[in-house]
C-alpha cells in the first residue's frame, strides 16, 4: 500500500493533474474536455444546417448537451474507488430494470425500450452501456489476469445475459453495444488470442442460427445492406440517400447550409442517425477528415488515460468505454457510407438526441475520474 | 517491494497496455477504410452522385404559352381564352376523401361522370396536386361554396384559362374548336412546345393557324423536396404568348347570313374582289364549338353525327354541288373569248336541244322555249338550249381549258383546312379516271353546269370574284393580319401573287357584266326581286338538280319531297362600277336560286355595302 501521504515516484513524474491548475480541483482533464467540446461545438454546426436552421433544436441539443457535461463533472468527482464498489450493485439494478422494461416497460416504436417512472421516462439499456464494463472489469480486476476459464466463462455469461435480455425487446444497436464494451474489457484483461480466434470462428458458425433469430425487419436491414439498389423507394432509400449526399459532397462539399439532399428532404434522419451524411456533403472529405481527427483524438487520449490508470479496474474499464466510443463511430458512420447494415447508433456527441449524451458523458466523467484521482489512489 | 500482487499489477499493466496499442491500431486500420470508403464515394464517383443529386432535386416544369386570340374585321373577338372556375380538391389536405365528396354533393351537383374523371385523374396525379371536382361553375356554384368553405379544408375553386367561342354556331366553321390533344395528334406534334399545353385546334382556323395560335412553350427549373414539391424557382424562362389573328371576316355578317337561311340548310361565301379577303364564309347549319372545348359527351356528339341536316359538315369548304345555271356567265364568256359566238348573234330556242343524229331532246327548263334568244337574254332568263348550242359548238376541250382558269376543278388554297376540289371534267380526266371516252351529250348538259361538272360555294364565290374582277384570280385569304402582343405592327400573312387571266377582248367581259346586269336589273330578270336602288348587282340564278327527271316526264316542285327537291343556288357581285364584293349562295333543296338564295346574297351585300362603308373604303386603297 502505497502512503496517501507520499506518493511513488513512477506518480510523480507522470502526473499531468498537477499541472492543470484550475481544472485539477474539478478533475477535469484538460485535452480529453477540450476534445469533447470541440466535437460538441463542431456537432451543433451541422446540426443547426440538418435541422433546417432550426434553433429550437439547436437549443434543445445544447440544454442536452449541458446536462450531459453537467453528469460528466459529477462523475468525475467520484473516486474510481468508489465506482468500483458500486459496479455489482449498479449491475444488479440494472437486471432488474431490464426485466421491469420486458414485464411492463413502454412501447415506443415498436420496441419496448422505456420505463416510465412517473416522473420521467427512463431507458435502462443505456444504464448497462456502462454497469456490464464495470460489472466485468470488477469482476476480472478480483483476480489475478488473465482469467481463468472459470472466470471467463462467467464473465461471458455476465454479458450475455443483458445483452439478449436488450437484443429481445429488440434493440439491436444498444445490444451491439453492451457485448462490445463487455468483449473489450475481456480483450483488455489479456484473453489469450487463441480463445479470441475461437471465439470469432464460433461467431461466424453462429451467423446461420442468429439469422434465424433475427426478427423481419433486422433481416431485411441485412438484406438491403447486400443490396441497397434492389429495393431504392423501400429500405434501400435510406442508404442510396446516404450515398448520394456524401459522394456529392466531394473534397470540399457544398457549403454550410447548401447541402440540396438534407435541406429537400431527400435524406431520412439527417439531425439523427445520417447527420454525418450532412456533414459530408456540406463539408466534403475535408470536413470528415477534420471531424475523424478529433475522434481519433479523443480515442488515442482516452486509451492513454487506460495505459495510466492506476489499477487494473481503471485500466480495463477506461480502455472499454473509451473502445466502445469507437465503435459508436464505426458502426454509425459504416452505415451511413454504406460499408454496414443500417442499425440504429447514432454519432456520438453530435447526433440529435439525449439519452446516449448523457451516457457517453458519463463514461468520459469516469475516464476523467480514473485520470485525476490516480494521486488519491491506493494501490 | 518485491509482493508478488504487485508483480502481477506491472505485468497486467505491461498486457493492457500492449492490448491497447492493439486497439489503437485496429482503430487506425478501421478508421483508414472508412477513409478510403469516404474517396471511393467523394472523388472517384463524385460525379456520379452529383448527377444524381442534380437529378434528385432539380426538375423541369413547362410553362405553356397563352393561345393567341382570333379577331374579325371590325375587331369582334371570335375566338378567347376565358377564365373558368373548377372546384378543385387536394388529396394531401382532405382527411376523408368520401366523406368530402359526399357534403360538396349537398351543396353542388356532381354528376356521376364528375366522379369518375376525379377517381381517374387522382389516380395520375401527386397528392399535392389538385384535382377537379366539378369545372364550369356558374357564379351560384361558386358563391354557395364560398359561403361553405370552412367546411372543406383541401377543398378550393381555381380559375384556369378556357377558349371560348363568343359568337357560337355563326362562326363555327370558319373558326373551328380546340380540344383535348389525342394520341394521335401527339405523335406529330413538337412534344416538346406542347409539354403543358392539353388542347390544339382541331378544325378550322384553330387548327389551319395552329403554329401561330400556340405560342412557344416556357420553361421553369425548379427545386423540389423529396415529396415533389416546389421548393423554389432557379430559372424562369416565360412562355411567348400565340399571336393573334385577325380575319376578313365580319362575325355580324355571319350572324346576318345565318338568320338569312331561316330553317334552310346551305352555304354562302362572300368575297371582296379586290383582296380575295374572305367576308363571310357560312355553312348551316353549325353547331356550337364550346361543347368540344372541355370534351363533348358522346350523346351530345353522336346527336351532332347522325343529324340527317349533317351540322359538322363543312359545305363552303366541302360541299361539292354540279354549279347548275350559275356557270352560264363562265360557258357563256368562254364562247365569247373563244370566238365560238358573239355577243349578239340570235339562236332560237325551240324549248329542247338535240344532238345530230341522236333521239334524246335536252330539255329546256321553259316548256314551249325562249324563242329567239342573244347571249344577253340567254343569261338574264337562263335559257338552257342557248348552252346546250354553245357547248356544243365549243366543244369540251376549249369549255374545260377555259373554266380552269376560273380555278374550277382544284383547291382555292384557302387558308383553311378541309376544302375539297369540286370537279372539272374534261377529256382527260374521264379516260384516266373512268377509262370510257368522252360522249358528246356530256358536252351539252356541261353547258348548264350538270353532269359530272361539281363546285363547292368558295369556288363559285371565287370564280365569280374573278369575273368581277376582270380576270385577276386571287387566293382567297381569311386571315388579314397577324399581330403579336409586343408588338403593335400586324404582319400580313404570305399570300400567293394574283394570277391574270389573260383576256382576249376586254369588251367580252363587260358584255358578259351587263348581261348578268340584267339578271337583276332586266324586266324578265330571273332575279329580279332583289333589285335595289342603292347599287346595281351583276348576278346568275341557278338551280342544280338532285335527282333526275325522266325523259318526258315534268318536274313538278310539289309533288317532289323536300329532300329531292333541287339546289337554288345564286352568284353575284356588286356595285358593278367598281365591285366590291362577290357572293355565292347555295340553299340545299331550296328549289328555284332566285327566289330562294338570292335574298340571302342581298343580305349579305346589304350589309357590306350599305353598313360597312368605312372599312371598305379604307380597303380600296
Amino acid at each position: 500500500m502505497i502512503p496517501l501521504s507520499a506518493p511513488s515516484r513512477e506518480f510523480t513524474q507522470s502526473n499531468p493533474v498537477k499541472q492543470q491548475g484550475a481544472l485539477a480541483g474539478l478533475h477535469l482533464d484538460l485535452p480529453l474536455l477540450s476534445g469533447l467540446i470541440l466535437l460538441c461545438s463542431f456537432g451543433l454546426i451541422v446540426l443547426y444546417s440538418a435541422s433546417d436552421q432550426s434553433m429550437v433544436q439547436v437549443e434543445r441539443q445544447l440544454i442536452r448537451l449541458g446536462l450531459a457535461f453537467a453528469v460528466m463533472v459529477i462523475v468525475a468527482q467520484i473516486p474510481p474507488q468508489q465506482l468500483r464498489y458500486w459496479s455489482p450493485w449498479l449491475f444488479a439494478i440494472g437486471i432488474l430494470m431490464l426485466i421491469a422494461v420486458l414485464v411492463f416497460g413502454h412501447i415506443g416504436k415498436g420496441a419496448q425500450r422505456w420505463l416510465d417512472l412517473g416522473l420521467f421516462r427512463f431507458q435502462p439499456s443505456e444504464l448497462m452501456k456502462l454497469a456490464v464494463p464495470m460489472m466485468v472489469a470488477w469482476f476480472l480486476s478480483e483476480a489475478r489476469l488473465p482469467p481463468d476459464w472459470r472466470r471467463l466463462l462467467i464473465a461471458a455469461l455476465l454479458i450475455i445475459i443483458p445483452v439478449l435480455m436488450i437484443a429481445k425487446q429488440p434493440d439491436l444497436g444498444t445490444s451491439l453495444l453492451v457485448a462490445s464494451a463487455g468483449i473489450f474489457v475481456l480483450f483488455l484483461a489479456g484473453v489469450r488470442w487463441r480463445l479470441i480466434g475461437s471465439f470469432v470462428a464460433l461467431l461466424g458458425a453462429l451467423a446461420p442460427v442468429l439469422w434465424y433469430l433475427m426478427r423481419d425487419y433486422q433481416r431485411q436491414r441485412v438484406l438491403t445492406f447486400l443490396n441497397p439498389e434492389n429495393d431504392p423507394l423501400g429500405s434501400g432509400y435510406h442508404i442510396i440517400q446516404s450515398k448520394i449526399a456524401i459522394g456529392s459532397g466531394g473534397i470540399y462539399g457544398k457549403g454550410w447550409l447548401n447541402g440540396t439532399q438534407s435541406h429537400l428532404d431527400f435524406l431520412p434522419e439527417s439531425s439523427t442517425d445520417f447527420i454525418f451524411a450532412v456533414l459530408a456533403e456540406e463539408f466534403g472529405l475535408a470536413g470528415i477528415l477534420v471531424l475523424l481527427a478529433i475522434y481519433l483524438f479523443i480515442i488515442l487520449r482516452g486509451l492513454y488515460i487506460a495505459t495510466q490508470a492506476h489499477d487494473t479496474y481503471g485500466r480495463l474499464l477506461g480502455g472499454a468505454l473509451t473502445l466502445v466510443v469507437f465503435v459508436y463511430l464505426f458502426v454509425n458512420t459504416g452505415m451511413v457510407t454504406g460499408l454496414l447494415p443500417v442499425v440504429g447508433v447514432p454519432l456520438p456527441l453530435v447526433s440529435y438526441g439525449g439519452t446516449s449524451l448523457v451516457t457517453l458523458m458519463a463514461g468520459f466523467g469516469i475516464l476523467m475520474s480514473i485520470h485525476t484521482h490516480r494521486k488519491l489512489l491506493p494501490t | 517491494m518485491p509482493e508478488p500482487s504487485i508483480k502481477d499489477h506491472a505485468r497486467e499493466s505491461r498486457t493492457l497496455t500492449h492490448r491497447a496499442i492493439i486497439s489503437a491500431l485496429i482503430v487506425v486500420i478501421l478508421l483508414g477504410t472508412l477513409i478510403l470508403r469516404l474517396t471511393h464515394l467523394q472523388i472517384t464517383n463524385h460525379d456520379h452522385f452529383t448527377t444524381l443529386s442534380h437529378e434528385n432535386r432539380v426538375k423541369l416544369v413547362p410553362l405553356p404559352p397563352t393561345r393567341g386570340l382570333i379577331y374579325d374585321r371590325n375587331g369582334v373577338i371570335l375566338a378567347q381564352n376565358l377564365p373558368t372556375h373548377s372546384l378543385e380538391i387536394t388529396p394531401e389536405q382532405v382527411k376523408d376523401i368520401d366523406q368530402t365528396l359526399a357534403g360538396l354533393a349537398q351543396i353542388i351537383t356532381i354528376t356521376e361522370d364528375d366522379l369518375n374523371r376525379f377517381q381517374r385523374l387522382r389516380k395520375q396525379k401527386r397528392r399535392f396536386d389538385s384535382i377537379p371536382i366539378k369545372v364550369h361553375l356558374n357564379e351560384k356554384d361558386v358563391a354557395r361554396f364560398a359561403v361553405n368553405r370552412h367546411h372543406f379544408p383541401g377543398v378550393d375553386i381555381q380559375a384556369r384559362l378556357l377558349r371560348d367561342y363568343p359568337q357560337g354556331v355563326a362562326t363555327a366553321h370558319v373558326v373551328g374548336y380546340v380540344a383535348r390533344i389525342n394520341e394521335r395528334e401527339l405523335k406529330t406534334i413538337d412534344t416538346s412546345n406542347y409539354a403543358g399545353t392539353s388542347h390544339i385546334g382541331k378544325t378550322g382556323l384553330e387548327k389551319t393557324y395552329e403554329d401561330i395560335l400556340h405560342g412557344k412553350v416556357g420553361m421553369r427549373q425548379v427545386e423540389v423536396n423529396a415529396l415533389g414539391r416546389v421548393i423554389r424557382i432557379l430559372e424562369n424562362q416565360p412562355p411567348v404568348p400565340g399571336k393573334d389573328i385577325h380575319l376578313h371576316i365580319d362575325a355580324q355578317l355571319q350572324a346576318i347570313t345565318t338568320k338569312a337561311f331561316g330553317d334552310k340548310n346551305g352555304a354562302a361565301v362572300a368575297i371582296n374582289p379586290n383582296t380575295g379577303g374572305i367576308l363571310a364564309l357560312v355553312s348551316k347549319p353549325g353547331y356550337d364549338p364550346n361543347l368540344f372545348v372541355e370534351g363533348i359527351s358522346s350523346t351530345a356528339y353522336n346527336a351532332l353525327q347522325q343529324s340527317d341536316d349533317n351540322p359538322l359538315f363543312d359545305r363552303a369548304l366541302r360541299g361539292q354541288y354540279p354549279p347548275g345555271s350559275t356557270a352560264k356567265p363562265f360557258i357563256g364568256l368562254a364562247g365569247l373569248e373563244t370566238n365560238t359566238i358573239t355577243f349578239n348573234k340570235k339562236k332560237f330556242c325551240p324549248g329542247f336541244f338535240q344532238l345530230p343524229k341522236h333521239e334524246h331532246k335536252y330539255r329546256d327548263w321553259k316548256k314551249h322555249g325562249h324563242g329567239l334568244t342573244d347571249m344577253e337574254k340567254s343569261i338574264e332568263q337562263s335559257c338552257d338550249v342557248y348552252y346546250y348550242n354553245l357547248a356544243h359548238e365549243m366543244g369540251i376541250d376549249k369549255m374545260s381549258s377555259f373554266l380552269s382558269q376560273f380555278g374550277f376543278g382544284e383547291k382555292t388554297m384557302i387558308d383553311l383546312t378541309g376544302e375539297l376540289p369540286g370537279l372539272l371534267p374534261s377529256r382527260e380526266w374521264k379516260r384516266r379516271r373512268r377509262n370510257i371516252a368522252w360522249y358528246p351529250g356530256e358536252t351539252v348538259i356541261m353547258g348548264i353546269g350538270q353532269g359530272y361538272f361539281l363546285t363547292t360555294p368558295l369556288q363559285l364565290a371565287n370564280a365569280t370574284a374573278t369575273l368581277a374582277s376582270k380576270g385577276i384570280h386571287r387566293t382567297p385569304q381569311i386571315v388579314k393580319f397577324i399581330t403579336h402582343t409586343s408588338q403593335s405592327e400586324g404582319e400580313i400573312p404570305p399570300q400567293t401573287e394574283p394570277r391574270q387571266i389573260p383576256v382576249i377582248k376586254q369588251k367580252n367581259w363587260d358584255d358578259m357584266t351587263f348581261a348578268m346586269s340584267q339578271v337583276v336589273q332586266g324586266i324578265r330578270g330571273t332575279a329580279r326581286n332583289i333589285r335595289t336602288k342603292e347599287y346595281l348587282i351583276a348576278a346568275k340564278t341557278g338551280t342544280a338538280q338532285v335527282f333526275t327527271v325522266k325523259q318526258d316526264e315534268e318536274y313538278d316542285e310539289e309533288t317532289v319531297s323536300e329532300k329531292m327537291r333541287d339546289h337554288a343556288l345564286f352568284i353575284a357581285f356588286a356595285p358593278i362600277k367598281n365591285p366590291q364584293i362577290a357572293v355565292a349562295v347555295i340553299v340545299e333543296h331550296g328549289g328555284h336560286g332566285g327566289s330562294v338564295a338570292a335574298p340571302i346574297a342581298r343580305t349579305i351585300m346589304d350589309h357590306y355595302l350599305l353598313n360597312d362603308s368605312t372599312d371598305k373604303a379604307q380597303e380600296q386603297q
